[in-house]
Order: C-alpha cells, then structure tokens, then sequence
C-alpha cells in the first residue's frame, strides 16, 4: 500500500482551509492523476504526502507507516523512499546539473560520501542515464543557472528518477514544458514507475495529459474530492463542474483532434469550453 | 486647525525649532568640555621651537634608507605581514563558518543564542587587545597576531555568514531534507551555493582591513612590517621608519587591486 | 529518446571535465599556503608551552575578581572621560579640516560645469589635487600617526588628537563630498546659474538637503573615534588603552579585565548615543 488517507484535513494558519476530509487510498505501483482548479489544494495533498507538512486534522499512512509517530532517524528514512517533483525546482542555480542530480539519493548515502561526492562525482554513469532519459544528456555538466526553465524542470524530474523512490509525488511536473516535451517526460515517469513497481501520484493542469497517461484521476475542488474513478468514465459533465469557478473551462495541452472531439461530446451546448494551452514558458 | 484663526502665528523667519538649538547648545558644551579636560597646550604646539621641532622631524624621514640589505629585511617584512594576515583570514573564514551554522539557529533556539553572545564578544575586543593577550599565550612573534586577527575576525565573519544564512530561500535545503537527507549534506547542497558568492566576497573584503590591522599589531610584538616600524621609531632611526612605511602603503594597495582583481573575476 | 541512444550514452564511461582543473586549483593553494604558513611562524604547540601556558594562565587567573578599588577606579573613570575628550576633540578638528576640502573637491558646487564655461580645466586640476590630498590623508592608519606623535610630543592625549584630526579628516572629507554629489544638485546649481557665490549656494542649495546624511555620518565616525582613541591608547596616546597597555605590562589581570569591561560598555554607550542621535536627526 502506497499510501492511505483518513479524514485528512489541512488548516493554515491564517484559518484557510486548504483540504478537508479526504479518504483516498493508493495501491503499490498504482499511478492516480490529481486534477483540479487552481487553489483546489493539489499542491498541500502532495506536501502532506511527501511529510513536507503536518496535518491539522485526520490520519495519514505512507508506505504502511504513520510518519509523525516515527522517531527522527525512521521519519528521514522513509523520506528516503518518497520522491518529489516540485513545480519549481528548488536547485540553486551556481549548482551543476551532475550534483542536483545525485542529490537525489543523498537521503539512502552516508554522509561521507554525499561531502565527497562534492569533490569528484560518485556516479556519473547514472546520473547520466537518468538525465538521457529526458534528453538532456548533453548538459550533464553545466551549471544550472544557464538551463532555460523547462530544462531546469527536467532536471528536477531527473534527480528524482535517479532517487528511485518507491512513491512519486508529482506537483505539476511537466508545466515549462512544449506540449511534445511534456508528453515524453509524463511517459518517461510512467515507464520508471511500471519498471520499478513505484506507485505515482501526479497533479496535473492540463486534464489532456491527465486521461492519457494515469488510469485513475482524481478531481479535486475547494480541498474536496469531487470525484475519484477510472478514466474512462470521467465525464465532460464532471469536468465542467470541476472546473466552474474558472468559467466551465477545461484546460489541455495536447492537439489532438480525436481527444478533443472526444471530450468535446456530442451536445455543444452543455459541453465545456475547452482551450488549448501553448506553454508560455519556452519550448523547455 | 481651523483656517483664518488669528490666533495661530504665522510660519516664518521666527519659526525656529527649541531642541535644535539646545542640542547645538549641548553639543558645543561637550566640545569645549572636552578640550577643556585634555589641557592640551596649543600655544606650545604653536611657538617657533615646536614648529621648527616638527619640521626637523619631518625632515629626519627623508631620504628613507633605500640599502639592498635593508630592502630585503623589509621585503621579508612585508612578506610576513601579509602571511599573517592571509592566514589569520582563512582560519576566521573556516571557523567562522562552523560558528555561523549555530549562530543561524540551525541548532536550536539556544545554541543560536550562545553563539550569537560568542560572536559578539569575538568581535567587540579590538585586534590591538586581543595580540596583546596573544603574546601572553603564544609567545612574542607573529604567530601572536595571526591569532588575534582570527579571533577578531572569527567574530565578525561568522555574524555576516550567520545573516547571510538566515536570510538564504530555505527552499533547497528543507527539499533535500524531505527527500530524506541528513542535516550536514542538505546544508551543503542546499544552502551553501547560494550563500558561497558572499562568503568569498565578505573574506576578500576582510582580508583588505586585515593587511591594515597586520601592519599594525606588530606594535605589540606581533611580528612583520609593524614590528619593525615600532623598533626603527623608538631607537629614533627616522629613515629607516619611512621606508617601512614605504613599504606598509604599497602592501595594502598591492592587496586591495589583487582582491578588487578576484573579486571581479569571481563575480563575472 | 529511443532505448538505443539511452543504452549508448549509458555505456560511455564519462571524466568529470572541472576536475582537474579543480585538482590543479588546490595543488596550488597548498603550494602557496605551505610557505605563508611557515613565515607567520604558524605553530599551534606553542600554545601548549610550559611557560605560556602559566603566563596566560595566572594572567587570566587574576581576571577574576576584576579591580574595583577606589584609587583604580578613580583613575578608570578619568581614563574614561580621557578616551572621550580625545575622541570628540578628534573629531572637531578632523571637521575644521574635511569642511573645507570637501566644498573644494566637490563638483557639485562647479561653476565651470554649468554650460560648460571657461575654467574647467583648473577645476578639475583643483578638485583632483583636493582628493588627493584626501586619500593621502587616509592612507597612513592613525595608529602609525599616533605613534610619530608620541616620539615628537610626548606620551598623551595631544598625540591621539592629532593623529585623529588627520585620518578621520581625511576619511570624513571623502564621504562629504561623496555625499555632496549624491543628493539632488540642482538646488545649488540653479544658485550658481543664477551668479551666486559659492558657499551661498552650498548653505542654500546643497547643506538643507545633504545635512541628514553628513550629520550621521558624522555621529557614525565619532563612536569608530571612541574605538580608534583606545586603541591608539597602546603606544601612549592617552585614555583607557595607555591605562589598559600599563595593566598589561605588569601583568595584572584584575586591572585588565576591569578595564575591559568598561570598554565594553563604553562601546555599547556610545553605539546607543550614536543611535540615538541619528534617530533623533531623521
């Protein structure tokens, strides 16, 4: 079991309610997309879930543990098996490329080796295969600071890649990234995943993306799950309600005719608007 | 205040501020009070025989002593002063560090507090001071002053590293520690490469006031161009005292282009 | 992305490229450190010596109880007001002394800069004569200064006066004319323009502007002045550092640590004085 929620709840300070009452349940190696509205919670679900953030209400177990009753030195262990994808990776930019990525697995090395590390690379066979992955290869050893914004993107998805974690939490992963670009990497996480027997849980804008590449996709709006089914049977009626404080209209990446038609439906007029979103960020 | 009201002065010439000019009243107070106590007899610094008393004097320091021998002691002198100020620097830049990881709360509240009160106390004794201590501890010589310039300069690195760690994004070092990092390696990843620029830039600049205060703590026994400067002044060998100043001036502007020339490239 | 490119590029054995230009960097440091190290006579067991180790020792062993005798402390409080007195008679002369070079060297208060007129050339000669004169007056540490004046007036606060009133002249002079250029000129060129004299457009035009800035500064150099006078104490200047520089010769802890703690505290008063003030003039 990869994860399982009860009542969970997140409270801010200020007395924002950010989630409320969720029962979600992953399996090990299953792969569930979170779709939602912006400031529907998806990125606190996945802080919680990656033991980046208390709960202020409700119970949570990750990889069959409750992480706020291990003791330190267990809690830094499981956090060892649980990756994060951050929209924004947080790499400092004099960085090179070769040392973000191998931090990834500084959670599983002794700390000598993660300080020598600094003086010669320890892998750099691996960290090369894990940024060759998302065709990058050739930037192995440049500084992260001369990488355009969707390539430092994929060099956040590559350092978790390298951390081979049993759990991968995925805050907008792709969003710097050209449709083509976003498409390959969403498959490259998929195919680590299924090789590896990982469980994902990705948050996704582009709902597209979403019904392509994960069975199961979870909708969530104002910190509630409004839905959480198979993806064949989410429904345009479901989208449109999902996302009706942004006007009934469903963001996507991709431009393909079919998918749009498809989830165009028969009737246009109940059907929600649906726009296609070009990066705007680079062609990553 | 209600407009046309007669009884309101109007604003002018005569509007002067009460506490401006009683704090001028008071400041001229504490001048003359300090004179005063001083009892310096200018007159006597004024009358012919002092002047000429100063002018002989001045007139002693030329032509500086330029021997081959004593170019040599002097460039040997040159040579220590700034070794004990390199090194004197590089110690305070590495310990300062390890200070500043505390002093930065990353050990809690009162571990913070501690090395704060440390650093403080480091800083607050002058260099002057602190070789003087030193030669009690270690012995006349320079290894005295590289110890007080560490100490002073301990206390002062460490308080800027500790800022500039505090006021660092803690985004890539709390990333690394949920991703289950240590807190040592997630220090270094994270938050030492954004803070590096200014750690070197704050070392270089040291390293310019510390070629100063070098120079200076021979004084006190410390070895270097100062020792020598005090030793050629007291045994009243004027000539010999105006080329290690000589000496003392081209030293610091050797260092302050050579740490301007660094730090250039460095921030390039 | 295919598996075969993925494959090759896996199996290419890669050499880190910064690495030996890493390696060559600290080969060289340690060649140049090795030699510093040995000039600076770096040797940590003398602090492990026999005979240092019961110098310091009963020295840091009489630090406690500090001083507090009357006659000591009589002479404490006159030291005191001794290293302020010099600090402030420094600092007034080091005016007489910056006032005056600064309104030449600034270019702010250039008449042949309006328009361009005749004379600039004299001008500029004028005002890089003026810096000059300044930076020439910083260079020496007034430590160095203070010490000459020993050797020709004689132990006391005469010499640190002096050797203040020098350096710090030079130091404020710079930071006045700094200051000058920087706040808004055309009050003061509009008077120029307009044909008045000099120092009525520097009363009129520059100094309600600029007098916040050169008013803190000034309080800022006075509390480094309370600093630069005890240390200038040490070779015989007068004040708390000749009293502390005595206690030390004669290796009496007491005193010192006495001596010590005021110090402390007399930097701590005049950090708040300073504070106060430049809070009061904002």
């Amino acid at each position: 079991m990869a994860f399982a929620t009860h009542h969970l709840g997140l409270e801010h300070a200020n007395g924002l309610r950010a989630l409320h009452g969720l029962d979600l349940r992953l399996a090990a190696g299953e792969r569930v997309a979170v779709i939602g509205p912006s400031g529907a919670g998806k990125t606190s679900l996945i802080r919680l879930l990656g033991c980046a953030l208390r709960p202020t209400a409700g119970r949570i177990e990750l990889l069959g543990h409750n992480p706020w009753q291990l003791s330190a030195r267990e809690l830094r262990r499981l956090r060892a098996r649980i990756g994060t994808i951050h929209q924004a990776p947080p790499i400092p930019p004099r960085l090179r490329v070769i040392t973000a990525i191998l931090a990834g697995r500084l959670g599983s090395w002794p700390a000598w080796k993660g300080l020598a590390s600094l003086l010669y690379p320890a892998d750099i066979a691996g960290a090369r295969a894990a940024l060759a992955r998302l065709d990058l290869a050739d930037r192995l050893f440049d500084r992260c600071d001369r990488l355009s914004g969707g390539q430092l993107q994929r060099v956040g998805i590559a350092r978790v890649l390298y951390q081979q974690p049993q759990l991968i939490l995925a805050d907008e992963p792709v969003s710097a990234l050209d449709p083509m670009l976003a498409d390959a990497a969403l498959g490259q996480i998929v195919a680590d995943a299924e090789q590896r027997g990982a469980a994902v849980l990705a948050s996704l804008h582009a709902v597209d993306l979403a019904l392509k590449w994960f069975p199961r996709v979870i909708g969530l709006r104002n910190g509630e799950v409004a839905f959480d089914l198979p993806a064949g049977d989410v429904s345009n009626e479901m989208l449109g309600e999902l996302y009706a404080s942004e006007g009934r209209v469903v963001p996507t990446q991709a431009n393909d005719p079919a998918l749009l038609r498809a989830l165009g439906g028969p009737d246009p007029q109940a059907a929600p608007r649906l726009v296609r979103i070009d990066s705007c960020r680079g062609q990553g | 205040m209600k407009s046309g009201d007669d009884t309101c002065p109007p604003a002018g010439p005569a509007d002067f501020c009460l506490s401006c000019l009683l704090g001028g009243a008071a400041l001229l107070l504490a001048i003359v009070a300090s004179f005063a106590w001083l009892d310096i007899d200018f007159t006597a610094l004024a009358t012919r025989e002092s002047a000429a008393a100063m002018g002989d004097f001045v007139a002693s320091f030329f032509p500086p002593d330029l021997a081959p021998d004593f170019l040599r002691k002097v460039a040997l002198g040159s040579v220590q002063t700034f070794a004990v100020a390199a090194v004197g620097t590089l110690l305070a830049a590495a310990l300062g560090m390890l200070v500043a990881l505390p002093a930065a709360g990353r050990l809690g509240a009162p571990a913070r507090a501690l090395a704060r009160f440390a650093l403080n106390l480091l800083r607050s004794v002058p260099e002057l001071v602190w070789a003087t201590l030193m030669v009690l501890a270690a012995g006349l010589g320079p290894f005295a002053g590289t110890l007080a310039l560490m100490l002073h300069t301990i206390g002062v690195l460490g308080r800027l590293f500790a800022e500039a760690i505090e006021n660092a994004p803690p985004a890539p070092e709390s990333s690394l520690r949920e991703a289950g990092g240590g807190g040592t390696v997630a220090f270094v990843y994270g938050t030492l490469p954004l803070v590096w620029p200014q750690v070197i830039a704050y070392s270089l600049y040291r390293l310019e006031m510390n070629i100063r205060m070098a120079a200076v703590l021979g004084f006190v026994g410390a070895g270097g161009l100062g020792q020598m400067l005090y030793f050629h002044l007291s045994i009243f060998q004027q000539a010999q005292a105006a080329t290690v100043l000589m000496a003392m001036l081209l030293l610091v502007l050797v260092v302050d282009s050579l740490s301007h020339l660094v730090r250039g490239r460095l921030a390039g | 992305m295919n598996v075969a490119a993925i494959d090759a590029a896996a199996a290419l054995p890669l050499r880190d490229p910064d690495a030996r230009r890493r390696l060559g960097g600290a080969l060289l440091a340690i060649v140049l450190l090795w030699p510093l190290l040995q000039l600076a006579e770096f040797r940590p067991a003398a602090l492990l010596d026999a005979s240092n180790l019961r110098v310091i020792g009963n020295f840091l062993a009489g630090f406690l109880p500090p001083a507090t005798d009357a006659e000591f402390l009589g002479l404490l409080v006159r030291a005191t007001l001794e290293t302020l007195a010099i600090a402030t008679a420094g600092i007034t002369l080091a005016l007489f002394l910056a006032a005056p070079l600064a309104v030449v060297a600034t270019r702010a208060l250039s008449v042949s800069a309006i328009g361009p007129g005749p004379g600039r050339w004299r001008g500029q000669a004028l005002r890089a004569a003026c810096r000059a004169i300044l930076t020439v007056l910083r260079a020496i540490p007034e430590i160095v200064w203070a010490l000459m004046f020993v050797r020709v007036l004689g132990l006391g606060p005469a010499a640190g006066v002096l050797a203040l009133a020098i350096t710090y002249g030079g130091m404020l002079g710079k930071v006045y004319t700094e200051i000058l250029e920087s706040t808004d000129t055309r009050p003061a060129r509009a008077l120029l323009a307009a044909g008045s004299g000099r120092l009525a457009a520097l009363a009129y035009g520059l100094v309600p502007n600029a007098a916040q800035e050169l008013t803190s500064y000034t309080v800022y150099r006075w509390e480094c002045a309370v600093r630069a006078s005890v240390i200038m104490g040490f070779v015989g200047a007068g004040g708390l550092g000749q009293l502390m520089d005595q206690s030390m010769k004669m290796l009496n802890g007491g005193e010192a640590s006495s001596i010590l703690l005021v110090f402390l505290l007399l930097v701590l008063l005049a950090d708040a004085i300073s504070a106060v003030l430049r809070r009061a003039l904002a």
